[in-house]
């Protein structure tokens, strides 16, 4: 794709002319391995803008934290370096207009933790078990401001307080094994906002939680987020919490995007057989437990051998029907609504079909 | 804590007496039990042409017609409140700590074991230091180099310091730096460190640098194989993310992790050694604890044998509390309890 068509696709409104805060251009990240090229994220673009959550799911393997960790420059570039394939990355990562993939990883890691900062999946691993709560968030605040141990201190202490955790002033000098799962969480968010990131990258950030504290978790990102004003991109495969949050959602596979849009558009009007599936193999309650749910068949591809093609024809029901362009031609994210892509062969016309028969009546 | 400590200190007290009882047992009571009789263990300290009435006499001043429970309490008691010795030619006091007389030499264990020890220390304390600094710089280094020349080269120097004993580095390096080049000391000297610091470091600089050699190797590996496992961890992605330098995650959050192993290894390798470094000490013709006891057992010298096996039991013991202590300044999840 040309560079406007790619700024059609992150600039989705038409005739939007503003630099989105997050604009990522055609981005790669392959790994060269002994079994072959991996190739994680192949093509991928999309934008975020000051305030709004994107959300992006797929699964496990779809490239999502790997495109986590591109943004915020933390793959080995280098294949000596400890034991890790170096990934190659290309495309482009624009952060308010600056393509941090041609600035040098000093000037990238100024960056982090203070302009962007992320959330990971498990607190419990995601801390150091051996310092103080306390000392990481003063670690993470004293690297990016100039300032003296006390004011750093009671600036962790805030931060505790501002994330709700209960006396901030006692528990900061608790360690992370001494919190329960939630409590580290919040911590981990007190650590990443420190800062005032203008982009918080949460990776299933309440995956390893308890469904009772998961809410808590996402209520307490939407609030933060309203009050710093950040755009935050949330990973996760649970289509659950990107309802509950996000405004955009893309959902991905085999290390490209699939759909793009809204939120309201992809809940209310998905397009790709494979978001079809996503939505249908989610359990409700509001259905007969008979009814079987829709499993999407097969598992995800080898990124090494992606498919040729549409990377899910091989598990699409539908690729059938599109006279071996499927197996053919890779499909393009295209817009079918205003701000709202696919990349999929299906002919509108059979598309609508297949939505009105089959897939509007199960979901 | 405090609590642990104390039954920490009472279980050390129990393993010392424990220790004291299977080394009386193995001397005292084994060649009994194989059908000594007491004139044919004191047959082995008097002159071959004795006569049988100097080896009943000899026997008898040794205490060896006494039940062998006597023969221990006697020499425990002496530990805790001291005990004379008659030896035909007057009566010898012996203050308490008294470890016994030396069969063969007739003069007191204990301030001998006092005599020798600052050797051992001093071998160990050099040795110890240099080996952690260079053992945990080269395994940092190697982690962080993995697959490089450095890692591979220094990965087969320190399986080669792993495997060649220290009587052979110690003589090759003897015999070269010292006897060839001359720029260190030959062995058998030692200047305390109260005489003559840089004297004191002269004597010890081969060594030290020998058993180092042997030590170091070892702590680079386990360094090594630590930061590899520590980097991959979630927390070092943490630290990145905040945007710490690559030396601050490194060191501050990489090594940390890794050195809880090193540092229980070290400790219990320098308490060992404290005991004695009969190998080093041997080949440097160093007259310290290792050298003692190693004399004693080709002498068969009981007293100095237990006096010496006692120490060594005692460092070894200190050093496992000593590293159990640590643990909890370590690791803050170990709660000692």
């Amino acid at each position: 794709m040309t560079s406007t068509a790619l700024r059609d696709v992150t600039r989705r409104q038409p005739g939007q002319e503003r630099q989105p805060f997050l604009e990522v251009l055609d981005l790669h990240v392959h790994f060269p391995t002994d079994d072959g090229l991996v190739k994680s994220v192949d093509g991928l673009s999309f934008s975020v803008e000051r305030g709004r959550t994107l959300g992006i799911v797929g699964e496990s393997g779809s490239g999502k934290s790997v495109t986590s960790l591109a943004i915020m420059g933390l793959h080995y570039r280098r294949a000596s370096e400890r034991s890790r394939p170096g990934a190659r990355l290309g495309g482009e990562i624009l952060l308010d207009g600056e393509d941090l993939l041609s600035k040098s990883p000093e000037y990238v890691r100024s960056l982090r933790g203070k302009r962007m900062a992320m959330i990971f999946q498990d607190p419990l691993s995601a801390m150091n078990p051996y310092y103080t709560v306390g000392r990481q968030i003063i670690e993470a605040y004293q690297i990016h401001n100039e300032v003296n141990a006390k004011v750093a201190r009671k600036h962790a202490v805030d931060m505790l307080g501002r994330v709700g955790i209960p006396e901030p002033s006692h528990r900061i000098d608790s360690y992370p094994h001494q919190f329960s799962g939630g409590m580290r969480q919040r911590a981990m968010i007190a650590m990443a906002l420190s800062c005032d990131p203008e982009l918080l990258i949460a990776d299933e950030p309440t995956t390893a939680l308890d469904v009772t504290v998961q809410a808590q978790i996402l209520d307490l990102i939407r609030d933060l987020q309203r009050e710093f004003n950040s755009s935050v991109i949330l990973i996760t495969h649970d289509l659950g919490v990107v309802a509950e949050l996000a405004d955009d959602v893309l959902v991905m596979y085999a290390g490209r995007a699939a759909e793009y849009g809204s939120a309201d558009q992809l809940f209310n009007r998905p397009a790709h057989p494979y978001t079809w599936g996503l939505l249908g193999s989610v359990p409700r309650f509001d259905r007969p437990q008979d009814e079987r749910l829709l499993a999407i068949p097969g598992s995800p591809p080898s990124l090494i051998h992606v498919p040729p093609g549409c990377p899910f024809h091989p598990r699409c029901a539908y690729a059938a029907r599109n006279e071996g362009r499927s197996e053919e031609s890779r499909p393009e994210l295209t817009p079918i609504e205003p701000g709202h892509f696919v990349a999929c062969h299906l002919s509108p016309t059979d598309r609508a079909q297949i939505w009105a028969d089959e897939i509007a009546p199960r979901l | 804590m405090f609590a642990y400590i104390v039954r920490r200190l009472l279980w050390a007290v129990i393993l010392l007496f424990l220790l004291s009882v299977v080394t009386f047992s193995i001397f005292y009571l084994v060649p009994r039990w194989a059908g000594a009789s007491p004139e044919t263990l004191a047959a082995r300290y008097v002159g071959r042409s004795a006569t049988a009435e100097t080896v009943h006499v000899t026997a008898e001043r040794l205490g060896f017609y006494d039940p062998v429970v006597v023969q221990y309490w006697n020499w425990v008691k002496g530990i805790f409140v001291g005990k004379e010795f008659d030896y035909g030619s007057g009566v010898e006091q012996c203050p308490a700590p008294c470890l016994g007389y030396s069969f063969i030499t007739r003069q007191p264990v204990w301030p001998e074991l006092l005599d020798r020890a600052p050797v051992t220390v001093s071998l160990v304390i050099g040795a110890s230091l240099i080996w952690l600094v260079a053992g945990v710089t080269v395994g940092v280094i190697s982690a962080l180099r993995r697959g490089t020349v450095f890692d591979r080269g220094t990965m087969g120097v320190s399986l080669a310091g792993v495997s060649l004993p220290i009587f052979f580095t110690g003589l090759v390096s003897l015999s070269f730096f010292s006897y060839r080049l001359g720029i260190t000391a030959p062995g058998g000297q030692f200047v305390p460190f109260s005489e003559n610091p840089a004297m004191w470091a002269y004597s010890l600089l081969l060594p030290w640098i020998t058993l180092a050699f042997l030590f170091s190797a070892q702590y680079a590996r386990l360094t090594r194989a630590g930061m590899l496992e520590t980097m991959t961890e979630d927390y070092i992605r943490t630290a990145r993310a905040k945007g710490l330098p690559e030396r601050t995650v490194v060191f501050k959050h990489g090594l940390r992790g890794a050195l809880t192993p090193v540092l229980t290894i070290f400790g219990l390798d320098v308490g060992l050694l404290l005991g004695g470094a009969v190998l080093t000490e041997k080949t440097f013709s160093l007259n310290g604890l290792g050298k003692y006891g190693y004399d004693a057992i080709i002498t068969g010298d009981l007293p100095k044998i237990l006096g010496v096996t006692l120490v060594a039991g005692f460092f070894v013991i200190m050093a496992n509390l000593i590293v159990d202590l640590l643990y909890g300044a370590i690791d803050p999840r170990v709660r000692l309890g």
